[in-house]
């Protein structure tokens, strides 16, 4: 198969994927998103006659238009646009999440300082803003009292994009120290980990430590239907235990899965790759979103 | 092997390095690009941006 790689930069995850698909005898097109232009009607040269793209779009504003981009080509691509769309944005990610019924934090948007101190003021203490694009754990901002809740909301609204206007607050989950990463190909887990650390954040790029887990049924359920939620494709489900359940937070659509490769006894890669295989064979255009 | 485009230092690489890769530079600890592998180029790499992520 002809597999498109897009990409701005190759993580140790891109090289796993790479290794693998081209141990399988697999024409591998490697292309810089930087290098590339969209038009309307006809895709890069570079991409025009790949069976597949797999977006590895380090930057999300990037993943977000050119997967949209390659849709309209014609181009199936993993993850779908309309996907992408949700994941990448922590708003989006939580009305889907609710939308389907899965247990997801308890989360509000405001748009301005006042309605977003009333917020916080009714979650009460502790409580976590949360800037709607981002991620490994950053400008995440667990908020203690109310005098750090006005320092941080006023250097958001004068300092930030106006993105970070909108105040994404959500409930601090008493969580065991940990939450879990799942690699999941259209709901069903690659493998599971655990992301450890006496820090609040346990982002495996904040330095958590990680170790293989085992789901249970319950937390399989969730990731099926939490990947449903968002479209299915190529996802890292999050994941928090709360004691005799689990909350999903967020479902991420470039999944990086070095970390779980590390400490799965599966192999990770391979995994993704029998899974693209069966992608590319059956794969239809993405509808590109509305 | 490459030079650092930061300190000049000679890099010793990896047979495998890829276009899009990127290496600490051991002797100054700049972040550099490998923008093309035959024979292999570094640039400095591009600094973190907000969207970055997964």
């Amino acid at each position: 198969m002809k597999i498109g790689v897009l990409y701005s930069r190759i993580r140790q995850d891109e090289k796993l994927l790479l290794g693998e698909l081209r141990e399988r005898g697999h024409e591998v097109v490697k292309v810089d998103v930087r290098d590339q232009r969209f038009g309307l009607s006809e895709p890069p040269a570079a991409l025009a006659d790949v069976d597949i793209v797999v977006d590895r779009c380090l930057a999300t504003s990037r993943s977000r238009y050119a997967t949209q981009f390659l849709a309209a080509y014609g181009i199936p691509v993993i993850n779908d646009p309309a996907t992408a769309d949700i994941c990448a944005d922590k708003a989006k990610n939580s009305l889907a999440l609710a939308g389907a019924g899965v247990p997801t934090p308890r989360t509000e948007v405001a748009f301005t300082k006042e309605s977003a101190m009333e917020c916080i003021e009714e979650f009460g203490y502790p409580c976590v803003l949360k800037p709607v694009i981002g991620s490994w754990g950053r400008l995440m901002a667990k908020i203690d009292s109310r005098s750090a809740a006005e320092a941080i909301l006023e250097h958001k609204a004068t300092l930030g994009h106006y993105e970070h206007k909108v105040f994404y607050i959500q409930e601090f989950v008493e969580k065991p120290g940990r939450d879990i990463r799942v690699l999941a190909t259209d709901g069903e887990p690659v493998a599971a980990m655990v992301r450890s650390s006496d820090h609040w954040l346990t982002n495996a790029a904040k330095g958590a430590e990680t170790e293989c887990f085992e789901l249970d049924d319950e937390a399989r359920d969730l990731v099926a239907r939490a990947s449903e939620a968002v479209g299915g494709g190529l996802l890292g489900v999050d994941l928090m235990e709360t004691g005799d359940s689990y909350t999903v937070h967020e479902v991420n659509h470039t999944v990086e899965f070095k970390a779980l490769d590390g400490v799965a006894d599966v192999d990770v890669p391979g995994k993704v790759v029998d899974w693209l295989e069966t992608r590319a064979k059956s794969a239809e255009p993405a509808e590109v979103p509305a | 092997m490459a030079n650092c485009p930061e300190c000049g230092a000679e890099l010793s690489l990896h047979d495998d390095v890829e276009t899009g890769e990127i290496i600490d530079c051991g002797t100054c600890g700049g972040e550099l690009e490998v923008v093309a592998t035959g024979p292999v180029e570094l640039e400095t790499a591009p600094e973190l941006e907000e969207d970055w992520g997964e």
